[in-house]
């Protein structure tokens, strides 16, 4: 009963710091409900006894992605109102068209149900110990290829971060 | 155990499709890049919850060892589209969308 609680404490904040993240007019105001959600998803992964995915998503979403964004708002000056907003119909059609694509998610997942196996309070697959042996087994060239696509990424960004002076 | 019919997984379902969905709208609303990037990262995050609640429900670890692949994908992509948001706005001093209608035509 207690967990149940706890599960609509943590919907209802995530659905909430999710709407207004597009409703706010500032976009430091949006990072900071999203980072709000981040958090809210973050105790929902405790609730399934993630506990490894909780805090990989705490320390890379809450940490390392939203410092991200936050600077981006701050070095580039946009803590001010969006210069043009679309018009007033697009938001409508915008907001119907997400209306009815939840209209048919929900009309597709209506009634679905799984044969649950165990008990996500007590099941043991999400402990770092459990996950951490597998990875390492079964997913180690995945995860060795991950490192390079992070060199990837990180020469990348450097590069496009990078003034131009070439060329000149 | 209580807990097994407290939260059944339909529940998860539900809110990670209403996540998705305010997600999806957000991306087609603002014109605002940076908005529309933190909305792809709010699709990706209730995906992603999905597949773990899927996991844990079924006693899969496989499950949980993609979130994990994703996470790291979306970490190296957010990177990458900051540094093409920066770049945007030092080439049209705007990170409005609808500037970049080059392509247009």
């Amino acid at each position: 009963m207690f967990t149940q609680y706890i599960f609509y404490f943590l919907t209802v904040m995530a659905l909430f710091s999710a709407v207004m993240v597009l409703v706010s007019k500032k976009p430091i105001h949006s990072v900071l409900f999203l980072t709000l959600t981040f958090f809210a998803i973050a105790g929902h992964y405790v609730l399934l006894n993630a506990q490894f995915l909780a805090v990989v998503h705490v320390i890379v979403y809450a940490g390392a992605i939203m410092v991200l964004f936050l600077f981006t708002v701050m070095l580039l000056n946009l803590n001010k109102d969006e210069r043009s907003p679309k018009p007033l119909w697009v938001k409508i059609m915008a907001i119907m068209a997400g209306a009815m694509l939840l209209l048919t998610l929900i009309g597709v997942f209506r009634g679905y149900d799984i044969k649950t196996v165990n008990d996500p309070l007590t099941t043991q697959i999400g402990l770092v110990k459990e996950l951490g042996r597998i990875l390492y087994h079964d997913y180690l060239i995945p995860f060795e290829l991950s490192s390079v696509l992070f060199l990837t990424a990180m020469v990348g960004a450097v590069l496009l971060g990078k003034k131009e002076q070439i060329n000149k | 155990m209580s807990t097994l019919s407290a939260i059944p997984i339909s529940y998860y379902l539900v809110f990670c499709s209403i996540l998705f969905c305010i997600g999806v709208t957000g991306v087609l609303i603002k014109r605002n890049a940076l908005l529309i990037l933190m909305s792809v990262e709010l699709m990706i995050n209730s995906i992603n919850l999905l597949l773990a609640a899927f996991s844990a429900y079924t006693n899969d670890p496989a499950g949980q060892i993609f979130v994990f692949f994703i996470m790291v994908v979306a970490a190296a992509e957010v990177a990458i589209g900051l540094a093409i948001v920066v770049l945007i706005y030092r080439t049209t001093h705007s990170i409005d969308i609808d500037v970049l209608n080059k392509l247009k035509w």
